[in-house]
């Protein structure tokens, strides 16, 4: 069997990858993508802690990110098409209308 | 409409005495400039006939031990406290109400001849009845709070009033000395009027209501009470004009003058007086404070009385008297004869307003001439202003069987059963100084030569009817007023009777009649010497001016003793300077430092901070994510 460590190391990974995605792209799907990662490496924890703990919410909650996390897609990638007929651009640095 | 139980009546008629002057003056603030000066003056004179006509008719309903009470709306309601915009008449309301409404008729009447030519008579008549209104509301209010806003409300006026012809610098100046000499006292006032209401609260009971306070004075200790009665005898000082805020008084004169009979002889300035009868269980309580108050009198009067012996300005000469005789009012409230200072209000009222009221006769005949230097022998030009004037000297001389005769002899009585000697001797030759000076004003007005130049003399004539009914009424109140306080020893005082439900028997006469006939021919006797000095010296025909250099004691006279010139060097002067200060370096740098170095910080704060605010969401996430790693760094290292 596969120690829980394993499980925990690849998710934090693959969270760290999200992150790192989220801060340094430039392409807003990537970054939407990214978001994603982060989300799909939580919902590896949970899986991990579940079958380790012999215990169902660790499931149940991952059917709740999974749930939210496709309608912030749906949303997610709404913005990213109006945003990309407004400007013709997917480059959030190019976005910053609102400072000062 | 009267209820039998005595003390607790309503009367829905009390809230129109005050609210009829109100609408006068709203009438002819807003249409009196389209009704024409002739209507404005019918309109105001008839808003205060009115409200006298009222005042007559409720006087006349008022039982013998009564109260009418009128609640128009509770005002302020916060917490236990509460205040109502309630009007009250007792006795002795009756007779301050009979005061300001008949006299002040009578001297809007005077003011349609006295003022009928002035441009700006529409806005003298609005001050005028906006002034018998907060009068009224002084003397009907129900409770302190109320007696307050009619106290400041009156001030106002008076203000306004001095300043009338403000076109003339010095009138504004007066106007403003009254105003912030009265703000010295009313501050003394509020204070006394906060702690009477906190002090009584701490005992669970919050009120201003004087029928409440007289209920629950016991609760309060002696030294409260001196201290209140203190603080409000500031106020008083102020407003009736006693050492050492009287100054304002001989510069009001600078108004017109049936204002100076209105306000600054027989109402406003009485309402000092007024306030220590109204409150006289308090004042009653503090046996100290009772004492300061007979001494301030009785040095009021003497002082006062010993400045109006040289002043050459007609109307100066009748301010100082004034202030000569709150003096003596003062003095009776110190004694603890309330009742005999009203009734000195009262009788002097009468006699004070016709002594102004004829000056206004005599300066208007002369075209606004006030030096005496410059009058003489006007008998004979104008009869009834003359006779009326002559009846008013003798009344506030003392002379038997006038007004004056009867209140001032019951005050000096009242000094001398109580003991107080010193007072009483003051008071005595206050009696003599009082009839030299009047005296010496009636020769130099009316006797002797004209001193008039020919052009004022081309012009002299008699008042119009207007102006000469009122002084006629007010001559007969200046005799037949003091009648009803006459002493035992001739037919024996209603006015006492009247009073005592209100302010109480306090008033034990001690000494015998004999004591108290001997009292007075001493009085008598002090006032001929008076008189005859003032005969032999301005008497003649043709009067010597030469004293204009004369002995010290004149010149600290006829300078008023520099008090002007002393509070100048040490209120004024420093003061001035401090503002000049605070003007030049503490504003533009303090204060105007302050702000505006406030303002730079937070400009350059923003402007380091802003740096931040780079609008790129990747930037924010990465503070997002330092911060959170920030915080796991510390939990891992709480483990």
């Amino acid at each position: 069997m596969v120690p829980l460590n394993y499980y925990l190391i690849l998710s934090a990974v693959v969270f760290a990858i999200g992150v790192i995605g989220v801060l340094i792209r430039r392409n807003l799907i990537v970054i939407l993508m990214s978001i994603e990662l982060m989300l799909n490496a939580v919902n590896l924890t949970f899986i991990a802690f579940s079958r380790f703990l012999g215990s169902m919410e660790g499931q149940v909650a991952v059917f709740f990110v999974m749930a939210v996390a496709a309608a912030e897609a749906v949303i997610g990638l709404a913005i990213i098409i109006a945003v990309f007929r407004h400007r013709q651009s997917l480059d959030p640095q190019e976005m910053h209308l609102l400072k000062w | 409409m009267v209820a039998s139980e005595p003390g607790l009546a309503a009367y829905d008629l009390l809230r129109w005495i005050p609210l009829i002057p109100l609408l006068g003056s709203v009438i002819n603030l807003f249409w009196g400039r389209a009704l024409g000066r002739k209507n404005a003056g019918a309109v105001a004179c008839a808003a205060v006939g009115a409200s006298f006509a009222i005042a007559f008719y409720v006087f006349w309903q008022l039982p013998a031990t009564g109260v009418f009470r009128d609640l128009v709306y509770t005002w302020i309601e916060s917490g236990a406290f509460k205040a109502n915009l309630a009007f009250q008449v007792d006795a002795l309301t009756a007779v301050m109400l009979l005061i300001v409404t008949g006299i002040g008729f009578l001297i809007h009447l005077y003011s349609l001849g006295y003022m009928g030519h002035d441009e700006d008579v529409v806005r003298f008549f609005v001050y005028l009845n906006l002034f018998i209104f907060f009068m009224l509301v002084l003397v009907m209010g129900d409770n302190l709070l109320l007696f307050f806003v009619g106290w400041e409300g009156v001030g106002l006026c008076s203000y306004l009033l001095i300043g009338f012809w403000y076109q003339d610098a010095n009138n504004a100046i007066a106007g403003n000395k009254a105003f912030i000499v009265n703000r010295i006292g009313d501050f003394g006032f509020v204070v006394g009027i906060f702690l009477l209401v906190t002090e009584l609260g701490r005992q669970g009971v919050w009120t201003l209501d004087f029928a409440e306070l007289q209920n629950h004075v016991q609760m309060l200790n002696p030294a409260t009470i001196g201290l209140i009665t203190l603080l409000l005898f500031v106020g008083a000082t102020g407003k009736s004009a006693q050492i050492p805020l009287f100054v304002w008084l001989p510069d009001a004169m600078a108004g017109p003058t049936p204002v100076s009979a209105l306000i600054h002889a027989a109402t406003m300035v009485t309402a000092g007086v007024y306030m220590t009868a109204r409150l006289h269980f308090l004042f009653s309580l503090a046996p100290a404070t009772m004492a300061l108050i007979a001494w301030i009198g009785a040095a009021t009067a003497i002082f006062a009385a010993t400045i109006a012996l040289t002043q050459n300005d007609i109307k100066k000469v009748l301010a100082y008297s004034t202030v000569s005789q709150l003096g003596y009012m003062f003095l009776a409230v110190g004694m603890g004869a309330f009742s005999a200072a009203i009734f000195h209000v009262f009788t002097h009222a009468f006699f004070k307003a016709c002594l102004f009221l004829g000056s206004g006769s005599v300066i208007h005949a002369l075209g606004g001439e006030q030096d005496m230097r410059k009058m003489g022998g006007l008998k004979r030009y104008m009869p009834k202003t003359y006779w009326t004037y002559v009846i008013a000297t003798l009344a506030i001389a003392g002379i038997p069987f006038t007004a004056g005769f009867f209140s001032k002899d019951l005050i000096l009585w009242q000094t001398f059963s109580h003991g107080a000697m010193a007072l009483w001797a003051i008071g005595l030759v206050t009696a003599g100084l009082t009839a030299f000076y009047m005296f010496r004003q009636l020769f130099l007005v009316f006797h002797g030569d004209c001193r008039a130049d020919a052009h004022a003399k081309a012009h002299l004539h008699e008042s119009p009817a207007v102006m000469t009914w009122p002084l006629i009424v007010l001559a007969i109140g200046a005799i037949f007023t003091g009648w009803l306080g006459a002493p035992e020893y001739l037919w024996g005082s209603r006015w006492d009777l009247w009073l005592q439900p209100v302010l109480g028997t306090a008033e034990a006469h001690q000494g015998s009649l004999s004591t108290e006939i001997l009292v007075t021919l001493l009085t008598l006797a002090v006032v001929a010497v008076g008189i005859y000095l003032a005969y032999a010296k301005y008497g003649k025909a043709a009067v010597e001016f030469d004293r204009g250099t004369g002995g010290l004691l004149y010149r600290l006279s006829l300078n008023k003793f520099y008090v002007d010139e002393l509070y100048d060097f040490i209120f004024v002067r420093p003061f001035t300077a401090c503002a000049r200060f605070f003007a030049q370096f503490i504003d533009p740098w303090a204060i105007d430092g302050s702000v505006n170095g406030i303002a730079a910080t937070v400009r350059g704060l923003g402007w380091i901070w802003r740096g931040l605010q780079t609008g790129n969401v990747q930037h924010y996430v990465a503070g997002f994510l330092i911060g959170t790693l920030a915080l796991l760094a510390y939990y891992i290292g709480q483990l």
